[in-house]
């Protein structure tokens, strides 16, 4: 551990530093990459919404002796037609999922699970969805998100600066798309507590941009009045400088999320607490690489852009003299030790 | 930055801050003490119980919008459908906003299907005739007194059994049909009738309201407008019976089978313009007022969501709860306590001490607002110890930069604090920002996440504002931290500096 903290000594004073802003391309790439499959496979795949988004019931029955066969039997006694999904949770409980029913087959459904389980009716738990609920509540989702992005971008805007809240909600939204795309490959269910986990993410996610973010602006200042350090150079410094905070946050977030995943799956199957976790752990892992990988390189590159900055970049480079690229590389000239962190030529591998 | 007045000085007060903590800390658990609240509410995924969420839409066959008042009228109909259950701490209440809410009604216990029935059916109002009324109670004497003309002896018997002080028979069900003769309570039980078959809908008043009668002294009263057919049908009415003997020339309004108001009819009204006069209070007058209102354009309820949990799995759901907040409160202590040393017992008090606002927050909300704890607030609870102590890393890793930049402890500890705060005010205000939409813009389960999102995030701030900062500032005075013991997570070493700036 000490030798980790210490690591986080030589990052600070940029004794070690990793290119972030230089090596943007190989990240955004790995990102393009990881966007692609994700609209790819939700394209392909699409998600597979729960009832809760599909309108039907699901019958949970909690007994010694759960049977797949026997539910299946008992769902065709009630005389309901058509497709059930039938599956054991964990090892005394057995779950029926239905579509859309009437009522008096709803209570037909109950009826027969007690009957062929011995067991009594209100000892079933029992979810029954509306058809026209799904649209409800994913109406709402969307607001919700609409809204949430929308106010953070106000916010981040004047607390911190305009292109900060720009790059800020790109990194979000690339958040949003891979762990979407995750759970399109890989087929988990989505339900109404995963899209809670969904819009949790993007709080989270900012979480992490906007302590960057705000070592950034510490970092810059004052950045034109000298002529030591680019724009892009001061981004790179002030990631390094916060990755060790970075990591700590994360992995302090992730493990009671760990929890959560690992309980809720572990003791009660499919349910609230799962699906809610694994949303959160996957979306967590993806945003704490965007608020390394992908925001500050959309900053840097969004105010490299400024007359300003562009001066600011040919002045120091005057001073650097060999160092011409600097724009594209900036750790490199800021201690220049090792052929790792020599300067690279730009859209050179 | 570093040298400025303000840091310095409250530099010299950290006691009083921790003291001024502990105040309000006592403050809030003899709140609790006071009130008596001995448990947290569980909600219904917790404890087990039916709950259903029911979407109001215009009734078919009908045009119009919903409006908010119709929905807060829905609300109260379902509620006296509810209450008619018996069952303590069943809620109904609207969820959402403006027309666009929703109803939630959570029944605890095992009361299965009777809740669903109960609340699904459309409440109509109607106007219809009264052919005998009696006090509320099942008199004997009362029983003969008069049995109405033209009511059938069955009738009859129904009337005279009939209690009104009992809550099933203060229920409304939506069962009444229109072309029965129907025995009825009024709202509060005092008063039972026999009533005619319906000859006004609610749906032909066209308008409806409350006024004040200057002229009269301050008498409130009830004006409604009929359209068309109600005006028709009305007219019929109100001259039929109008010269009848008491109490036939009463005419009830009854929503949802129970009698509203009935009022005696003094002439024949065929304008389709009537008033509606009486001792009315000016809220009783507006809740008539909006009883008609809501008559006219009556809700259906699509029934959202119905989910019933037994008590086994609610008590399953509250251990696994429980058993994560454990397991990720511990692993969180654990890392915290390896990578921070000693410096991780600030973090560890600083999440004894949120944990326990968190606790007695819950204790008092529940008693003020009915906060009730779910698994999704469970949840919400656990996911913020990281929230929390990511706070206490910013800052931390703040006073170490501060440090690596050759600051003594003791500054650093309130220079890195003046940097530190900036970076976790915005970022909890993002997390409030995320909370509040979630809040606003979900149903169920969501809201109860997103209330004990925003809920700790604000104790975030007001545990690293008064404890954590006020905390470490004493430990940097100790001997032992400003060593830069190996085990006090400032160690020159741990901090990656070659030579020890500060011994």
């Amino acid at each position: 551990m000490s030798k980790l903290s210490g690591l986080g000594g030589r990052l600070y004073r940029g004794e070690t530093s990793v290119n972030f802003i230089g090596r943007r391309r190989t990240w955004y790439i790995v990102s393009a990459v990881f966007v692609l499959i994700s609209i790819g496979s939700l394209a392909v795949q699409g998600l597979q919404l729960g009832i809760e988004f599909k309108g039907g019931s699901s019958f949970t029955v909690t007994t010694t002796n759960p049977s797949v066969t026997d539910a299946r039997e008992a769902v065709e006694e009630a005389g309901v037609t058509g497709e059930a999904i039938v599956q054991l949770v964990g090892d005394n409980k057995v779950r029926v999922q239905t579509g859309s029913l009437e009522t008096a087959q709803n209570d037909a459904v109950q009826d027969a699970l007690a009957a062929k389980f011995s067991v009594s009716v209100g000892s079933i738990d029992t979810q029954i969805i509306g058809p026209s609920w799904g649209k409800e509540i994913t109406r709402k989702a969307l607001y919700g998100l609409f809204g949430f992005l929308l106010v953070v971008m106000i916010y981040l805007a004047m607390a911190l600066e305009p292109k900060m809240a720009i790059a800020a909600i790109i990194a979000v939204i690339h958040d949003v798309f891979i762990t979407v795309g995750i759970y399109a490959l890989v087929g988990f269910d989505v339900t109404p507590a995963t899209i809670i986990g969904f819009l949790t993410i993007l709080g989270y996610s900012l979480y992490d941009t906007v302590v960057v973010f705000d070592k950034v602006r510490e970092n810059t200042k004052s950045i034109t009045s000298s002529s030591t350090k680019t724009y892009s150079q001061a981004v790179n410094l002030a990631v390094n400088q916060t990755i060790v905070r970075s990591t700590n946050t994360s992995i302090v977030a992730l493990l009671p999320v760990a929890s959560i995943l690992f309980v809720g799956a572990g003791l009660l199957g499919a349910g609230t607490l799962k699906d809610l976790s694994l949303a959160l752990f996957i979306g967590l892992i993806v945003g704490t690489y965007s608020s390394i990988f992908i925001a500050p390189p959309v900053l840097a590159q969004l105010r490299e852009k400024e007359p300003a900055m562009q001066a600011l970049a040919k002045r120091v480079n005057a001073r650097g003299g060999s160092t011409a690229e600097l724009s594209t590389t900036p750790a490199a000239a800021v201690n220049g030790r090792g052929p790792r962190n020599q300067p690279k030529r730009k859209g050179r591998k | 930055m570093s040298t400025t007045n303000k840091p310095v000085k409250t530099a010299s007060r950290p006691t009083r801050t921790l003291a001024i903590l502990a105040l309000v800390l006592v403050a809030m658990a003899s709140l609790v003490f006071i009130q008596g609240s001995t448990s947290v509410r569980l909600g219904l995924d917790l404890r087990g119980g039916t709950s259903v969420t029911l979407q109001p839409r215009i009734a078919p066959g009908d045009e119009g919008k919903v409006t908010s008042e119709a929905i807060d009228q829905a609300v109260s109909i379902i509620r006296q459908r509810v209450n008619s259950l018996g069952v303590a701490e069943s809620e109904v209440a609207a969820q959402g906003s403006g027309t666009n809410r929703q109803i939630v009604i959570s029944v605890p216990g095992d009361t299965g299907r009777r809740v669903v029935e109960l609340v699904g059916q459309t409440a109509e109002l109607r106007f219809r005739q009264v052919l005998a009324s009696a006090s509320g109670i099942p008199a004997a004497a009362d029983a003969g007194a008069t049995p109405a003309a033209g009511v059938s002896a069955e009738v009859n018997a129904k009337f005279a059994a009939l209690d009104c002080t009992k809550s099933e028979n203060l229920q409304g069900t939506g069962a009444d049909a229109p072309t029965d003769t129907l025995v009825a309570c009024d709202r509060a039980g005092g008063t039972k009738y026999i009533l005619a078959p319906a000859e006004v809908l609610g749906r032909q008043i066209s308008k409806a309201s409350a006024g004040l009668d200057t002229q009269a002294g301050s008498a409130w009263f009830v004006s409604l407008t009929f359209n068309n057919e109600g005006t028709s049908a009305f007219g019929a009415l109100t001259s039929r019976v109008t010269s009848l003997p008491e109490p036939t020339n009463q005419v009830a309004i009854v929503l949802d089978g129970l009698v509203v108001s009935a009022p005696r009819i003094t002439e024949a009204i065929p304008s389709g313009n009537a008033q509606i006069t009486g001792s009315f209070t000016q809220l009783e007058a507006q809740d008539l007022a909006n009883v008609l209102k809501y008559g006219a354009l009556p809700l259906a309820f699509d029934r959202g969501e119905v989910q019933q949990v037994s008590p086994t799995l609610g008590a399953d759901q509250l251990d696994a709860g429980l058993l994560a907040g454990a397991l990720g409160m511990f692993l969180v202590v654990i890392f915290t306590l390896l990578y921070y040393r000693a410096l991780g017992f600030v973090t560890v008090g600083s999440l004894a001490i949120a944990g326990l606002m968190l606790y007695l927050l819950f204790l008092l909300l529940g008693e003020w607002i009915g906060f009730t704890l779910t698994l999704a607030g469970i949840a919400g609870a656990i996911v913020a110890i990281g929230v929390t102590a990511d706070s206490f890393i910013v800052y931390f890793e703040r006073v170490r930069d501060e440090m690596r930049e050759g600051r003594t402890l003791r500054t650093a500890a309130e220079t890195g604090w003046v940097r530190a705060r900036r970076t976790i005010l915005v970022a909890d205000f993002v997390s409030l920002i995320a909370a509040v939409l979630l809040y606003v813009f979900s149903v169920g389960g969501v809201r109860g996440f997103a209330f004990t999102l925003g809920l700790t995030t604000i104790i975030d701030l007001i545990i690293i504002f008064w404890f954590t900062k006020p905390a470490l500032v004493l430990v940097s005075r100790s001997k032992f931290f400003n060593s830069g013991h190996s085990l006090s997570g400032f160690s020159p070493k741990s901090l990656g500096m070659s030579v020890a700036k500060e011994a």
